[in-house]
């Protein structure tokens, strides 16, 4: 039964390698800000949306 | 007709839109944002939201100081090899069109390469090529489309500020061990004496010893120096029978499975660890773009202009200016130091230093302060004093504010902590003594089942969980404290202090009345057309509030420096001013403000500018009144005793004339009288009292601006419902007190098993996480009630 033995192994391994996932996460500040990212990913790829007035070059 | 409102920013575009591209714009300025933005191809922000937009103001000349290599180093994070990447603070932040926009700023300027908004700290963090562009290129561009970052002294030299993360990775590893040790006892719980279980449990308790070790000695570790400060000082605080719990399961736990005696509680000594760092989380503090924590320094410019010998203008650092250094202060900027006024006119604001509300006029000669406001054409300043040294920075040497107020609170936790702690001892050693007697083998069984199981976990769960709860409901009402601990304060409450001016007074547009004789069209016509070429904030008022007409071109227009304004066309003319410079005898009249005015030499009336109590003022106070005691603490002359008389509950006491060192002494009296004092008020002359007091709320019209250094910042709409918010603290203590009592009850079966003898591991693994889980849901449910009676009040 030392299948056991390897079955605990490979559980914790696979569990330490989340934690350490999460520990990364924290240090390269994914925590800090919560919000933005959520409203980020809500905007269109592509910036570029033409008004169809001629542009004028006045600024 | 229909307002038209501005497509940029959404204000009412008056009776003269600007249209372009069929659109309409309240001003010049909103019209130029949307050209930038549309020939740009970033119309898209329009989409996203509608009249996301500020007016961009005026600010020249405001940065050059941005020019000065010395001052921009201190500015920036980093700058390597042409990159440099700064954190700018943009109080206009508010809406997801607002992070598009900054963070598509590269569009705008091929010199930027990223920008990244943190939109609850309203920050923006811009990396750009120093070769193509400068940071005063950024700053103008910002400002430009009416994103204007705020640089004050405060921004100056800041060392990069660490952020606290440790207790996200402390909850992390908790969590971490406690998922797993639950796996890893979870056989245990049902079947023992079994053939594999037997095989095997040595494994698994040694997983799970394992597992326990970075509880105990990382994550807890704050519980273990809390109880060691504690003690040392004497001090029975709440965490020393957590540390002792924590302790105990894990040292018997241990022996448990050193000697096989049983599976150890490993289960529960990493569930409890998780469960009080989640409330400990939980009352961490939300408002990361409110700062409670202002001085001076975050009102104060960074730099100002130097004149210097051969008639130049140079920026300088505010630290490095000297007594007798020329100052050029332009319309709008602030005084930094005392100074004397050398030329120009003078006009300052001091409303933010002292709580006057009408601007002064300074002539030549005359000494001007630190912290006032200079509100017309650009003046010249030699310096008194250098910035540290000036009148009103010297507050800030008193020793309040060094004092760390939150250090020598005890809380509702702490004081029952001693109580707590004492009895579980007792109770310890008593049963303890009592099984000696019966059975010697199972006393240190008995000794520690006691303490594991009366580990106040859900005590020390209850007040963070309320008043984390509670601090978030607060904030939804516009109502943001610094950290749970206020509330707590706030519910102690028996005396409440107001300041006057910007406090119970709001800034906006006093009431104005008339007083004399009835004007023709003609005069009145003639009134507004003079009115309109003065740039007085009091002719601006009047100017504003007077009907429309038409425009009447004037045929000469004289300005009397602190006296009044001439107009005349070629029929009538007319003085406006003060009441000798229109001819007529000074006439006390409640030392209201007032402007006089006579017309063709004929004294016609005069406009009485009354301060503007904002709304409910009188009802609010009367309310309070009820189990507080009120006082008013103003900086402004006793102008208003006999309305504020009238206004509030008979026998409010009203001091008037008091200095920002007078009002902080005032608090710390009562404070001498056993007095658990509150004060309301809004401008750097109320920061001394802020500070000093048990509670310190600073009123402001819009929060993201700025207030002085504070336990509360309150929104100024929501004024009136300041004593709900008292009220509601108040419930708040209760339902943590009624929640000691339900954690109080599973500590009395939990201790039935311990003394008993009988605590299985299950026992405890069952018992803590349904007591900490049940004081959660109660708190939780008992707030959000609480809550929902806020919101109908």
């Amino acid at each position: 039964m030392s299948v056991i033995y390897l079955l605990l192994t490979l559980s914790i391994i696979v569990a330490v390698v989340f934690f350490a996932a999460f520990i990364m996460a924290i240090k390269n500040g994914q925590y800090d800000d919560s919000y933005t990212p959520s409203v980020r990913m809500l905007f269109e790829d592509e910036l570029v949306k033409k008004t169809n007035e001629e542009t004028e070059k006045d600024i | 007709m229909d307002k038209t409102s501005c497509y940029h920013c959404g204000d009412d575009c008056g009776n003269n839109p600007i249209s372009h591209n069929e659109k309409n714009f309240c001003c010049v300025g909103c019209k130029t944002v949307y050209e930038i933005f549309a020939n740009n191809d970033l119309s898209y922000y329009y989409d996203l939201q509608s009249a996301a937009g500020s007016t961009p103001k005026e600010i020249e000349g405001k940065y050059n100081f941005l020019e000065s290599a010395d001052i921009v180093e201190k500015l920036i994070e980093f700058n390597d090899n042409g990159i440099q990447i700064i954190n700018l603070y943009i109080p206009h932040i508010h809406c997801s069109s607002c992070i598009w926009i900054l963070e598509n700023l590269n569009k705008l300027n091929h010199g930027i390469t990223t920008s990244q908004v943190d939109f609850p700290k309203k920050t923006v963090r811009i990396t750009f090529n120093s070769e193509q562009t400068s940071l005063k290129d950024l700053v103008l561009l910002m400002s430009k489309i009416g994103y204007e970052p705020y640089i004050s002294l405060d921004d100056y030299n800041k060392k990069e500020k660490k952020v606290d993360r440790s207790l996200t990775y402390k909850l992390g590893v908790a969590g971490f061990a406690f998922g797993n040790v639950m796996f890893l006892s979870f056989p245990e719980y049902f079947e023992v004496g079994e053939f594999w279980l037997e095989q095997f449990k040595g494994v698994f308790r040694w997983l799970m010893f394992a597992f326990s070790l970075p509880v105990v000695f990382y994550a807890a570790q704050d519980y273990f120096v809390s109880a060691y400060k504690g003690l040392r000082s004497k001090f029975l605080n709440i965490d020393i029978p957590i540390a002792l719990g924590i302790a105990v399961l894990f040292l018997r736990s241990t022996l448990d499975i050193t000697f096989d005696w049983g599976t150890g509680f490993f289960d529960s000594l990493t569930g409890l660890v998780f469960f009080l760092l989640l409330g400990k989380f939980f009352q961490q503090k939300t408002y990361s773009y409110l700062s409670f924590e202002r001085d001076y320094k975050s009102y104060f410019p960074i730099a100002v202009t130097r004149i210097t010998k051969d008639n130049t203008e140079e920026s300088i650092q505010v630290y490095d200016l000297k007594s007798g250094d020329r100052l050029l202060i332009r319309n709008g900027e602030l005084i930094p130091v005392d100074a004397i006024l050398i030329n120009g006119n003078a006009r300052i604001d001091y409303s933010f230093v002292t709580g006057e509300s009408e601007a002064v006029d300074k002539k030549s000669g005359d000494k001007v302060y630190a912290g006032g406001r200079q509100i017309s054409s650009a003046i010249e300043i030699e310096v008194l004093k250098s910035v540290s040294q000036s009148y009103l920075t010297q507050l800030w040497s008193n020793a309040v504010f060094q004092k760390d107020k939150s250090g020598s609170f005890q809380t509702l936790t702490d004081s029952i902590g001693k109580r707590f702690t004492i009895g579980v001892l007792t109770i310890a050693f008593v049963s303890a003594f009592i099984w000696l007697i019966i059975d010697p083998s199972k006393t240190i069984n008995v000794f520690t089942a006691v303490l594991i199981i009366a580990c106040p976990c859900a005590i020390a769960l209850a007040a963070p969980f309320t008043l984390g709860n509670m601090l978030r409901i607060f904030g939804r009402h516009k109502f943001y404290l610094r950290d749970t601990q206020t509330i707590e304060q706030l519910a102690q409450i028996d005396t409440a202090i107001f300041d006057k001016t910007g406090t119970i007074t709001t800034a906006e547009k006093g009431h104005v009345y008339y007083e004399g004789l009835k004007l023709s069209e003609e005069e009145e016509s003639l009134l507004k057309n003079t009115l309109r070429s003065s740039n007085h904030p009091l002719s601006r008022k009047l100017y504003d509030i007077l009907s429309e007409h038409n425009i009447v071109p004037l045929d000469s227009y004289e300005e009397h420096l602190g006296e009044g304004i001439m107009g005349a066309t070629k029929s009538d003319k007319i003085k406006i001013g003060s009441a000798t410079f229109v001819g007529k005898p000074q006439i006390k009249n409640g030392d209201n403000t007032s402007v006089h005015f006579s017309a063709n030499d004929q004294y016609k009336g005069c406009y009485i500018f009354q301060n503007n109590y904002r709304d409910g003022v009188s009802e609010i106070f009367s309310n309070m009144a009820q189990d507080l005691e009120l006082a008013i603490l103003s900086g402004d002359n006793a102008g208003e005793e006999k309305t504020l008389n009238k206004l509030l509950p008979k026998g409010t006491p009203l001091h008037f004339n008091q200095k920002p060192e007078g009002k902080l002494q005032f608090i710390r009296t009562l404070q001498e009288q056993n007095k658990k004092v509150m004060m309301v008020g809004d401008g750097l002359n109320d920061a001394g009292a802020l500070a000093q007091s048990n509670v310190g709320i600073a009123i402001s019209e819009n929060v993201n601006v700025f207030s002085p250094a504070c336990d509360a910042i309150l929104d100024a709409k929501n004024f009136t419902s300041l004593y709900h918010y008292i009220i509601a603290s108040r419930k708040a203590i209760k339902i943590i007190k009624l929640s000691f009592i339900l954690s109080l009850l599973y500590n009395v079966i939990g201790l039935y098993f311990a003394v008993t003898g009988q605590l299985e591991p299950v026992i405890a693994a069952i018992l803590m996480p349904l007591s900490s889980i049940s004081i959660v849901l109660f708190t939780t449910i008992a707030t959000n009630i609480l809550g929902r009676k806020l919101a109908k009040q």
